[in-house]
């Protein structure tokens, strides 16, 4: 089998991990987007998280779209996280003695820390989920279904709720700094060495999604949206 | 110049090994390393000592064979350069160097600096033949090549197969080395009839040997000799799915 055979070579497992990469950057960026229409208000925000339930009407029922989302963003997850772990443990087993003195050269920080900065991603994530999808009332203090707003207002309201968004925020910009940059790298596309435009878009994107993320509890705490 | 060294010696494959402490005097700033390491080992066989045992060749950049890991960076702090080729005048008089040997799973050390980098050759065994026709020299001009490709190709074919890139590697990854010797032959009109066949086999006997992943570090270009790009590796990836599905 092709499909088979392709996942199991750390190059084939690397580029399902730029692919699931490439979904879950573009939903990060939508989500992002979405979001920001709390600036607008209540009706507005809540208006919108309506809408995405009934996206896609009359060809799909209510709630339809979202879950097929869902569904691919959690296959997408899933691919992403067992293709990391598959290459890092290749990798860790090609050298399992360390050298005593390692200078790396020209080695960066976000690229360095792809690994434990996932991890903390998807344990972000896991909290988000419980936070503000599913509002279980150890993470969320006065959950309402529905209204969207009144749940991000509360949330935010508690400044360390607030500052655990933010530092997951810097992860995922320090992830996608990198991320965004190898993936091109993966699937074979280059770029001019001394005018690299991979560079530019990971950091456009990467600040991008963290700065507009980050307004939205930093602008709670200031009373701005209120 | 004078120098502290920090050499690991290790007896045969199977010791631990542990580094050991020298000094060395009156090294010429124009002396190579290996030459300042032939200072040391002729002191050490003179005082009956065995002397550390280290690769060499050509001396002269282009054989590959030389390479050990200088204060941490594979063949020393001067980019694009071989152990051979890199000159005490980049040390300072009074400097401390350690010198370890290139580690990875795939190249066993042998002794004190030498290491066993077989699984190259068999990566390049597995890679195959080329179909040309052999006896009389061949036409001139019967297989043209244009200029771009064929510099292209003679940047790869610049591999010299020194494994520094598997030994500045984090990930112990032999993606450039596999890259620069797949890319040599699947862009030349030479290397077409066998090409999906050769990368395949190429790239399996890689993930047999037991080499790293890529990602993208950058670590290989940064101290490979002749300064292969890491656009090779993204070439290769690219050849991988071809190789596959067209
Ligand atoms: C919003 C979520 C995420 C996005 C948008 C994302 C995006 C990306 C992208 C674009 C890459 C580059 C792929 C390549 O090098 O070709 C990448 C690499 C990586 N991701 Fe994620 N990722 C996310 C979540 C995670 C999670 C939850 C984990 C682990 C638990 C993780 C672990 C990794 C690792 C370890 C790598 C690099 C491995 C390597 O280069 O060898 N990521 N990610
Ligand atoms: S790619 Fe460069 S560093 Fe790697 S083996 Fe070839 S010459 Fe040495
Ligand atoms: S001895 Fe030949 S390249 Fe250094």
């Amino acid at each position: 089998m092709k499909i088979s055979y392709f996942y199991s070579t750390p190059i084939g497992k690397k580029i399902v991990m730029a692919v699931t990469g490439i979904i879950l950057f573009i939903f990060v960026l939508f989500h992002m987007l979405g979001n920001l229409i709390i600036y607008s208000g209540p009706e507005r925000y809540n208006g919108y998280a309506e809408h995405l339930r009934k996206l896609g009407e009359p060809f799909l029922g209510e709630n339809q779209f979202l879950w097929i989302a869902r569904t691919v963003l959690l296959i997408a997850l899933i691919l992403h996280i067992h293709s990391a772990w598959a290459v890092s443990k290749t990798s860790w087993d090609a050298r399992k003695k360390p050298y005593h003195v390692y200078s790396p050269v020209q080695l960066d920080y976000a690229a360095r820390t792809m690994k434990i900065g996932g991890v903390i991603i998807l344990l972000f994530v896991i909290y988000h989920l419980a936070h503000f999808t599913f509002g279980f009332s150890w993470a969320h203090p006065n959950f309402i279904k529905g209204d969207v707003y009144h749940n991000v207002v509360v949330g935010f309201s508690v400044w360390w709720v607030s500052a655990i968004y933010i530092v997951a925020q810097l992860a995922l910009a320090m992830h996608l700094y990198h991320g965004l940059w190898s993936l091109f790298q993966t699937i074979g596309i280059t770029a001019n060495k001394k005018r690299d435009w991979r560079r530019n878009f990971a950091i456009l994107f990467a600040l991008l999604i963290a700065i507009g993320n980050i307004s939205i509890p930093i602008s709670v705490l200031l009373g701005i949206v209120k | 110049m004078k120098l502290k060294l920090k050499i690991w010696r290790q007896k045969n494959s199977s010791s631990p090994g542990q580094f050991v402490d020298y000094t060395v005097d009156n090294i010429s700033p124009d002396m190579s390393f290996l030459e300042m390491l032939d200072v040391l080992n002729e002191r050490l066989i003179e005082e009956g000592k065995d002397p550390v045992a280290f690769d060499h060749d050509c001396r002269e950049g282009i054989c590959g064979t030389c390479g050990m890991m200088i204060n941490g960076v594979a063949h020393g702090p001067l980019p694009g350069t071989t152990t051979c080729q890199l000159h005490m005048r980049h040390f300072k008089d009074g400097d401390t160097i350690v010198i370890e040997p290139f580690r990875a799973d795939t190249f066993p050390v042998i002794k004190d600096l030498i290491v066993n980098r077989n699984a190259f050759d068999r990566i390049i065994k597995a890679g195959g033949y080329i179909s040309v026709n052999t006896g009389s020299a061949p036409e001139a001009n019967s297989t043209r090549v244009a200029k771009s490709i064929a510099d292209t190709a003679f940047e790869a074919a610049a591999c010299i197969g020194c494994g520094a890139c598997v030994a500045q590697c984090p990930n112990a990854s032999a993606s450039l080395f596999v890259a620069a010797k797949i890319a040599h032959l699947n862009i030349l009109p030479h290397g077409q009839p066998e090409r999906r066949q050769r990368t395949i086999q190429m790239i399996n006997q890689m993930i047999e040997e037991g080499f790293g992943s890529c990602s993208n570090f950058r670590e290989c270009e940064a101290v490979c000799p002749k300064e292969i790009s890491v656009d090779f590796i993204a070439f290769l990836n690219k050849e991988f799915i071809k190789s596959i599905w067209k």
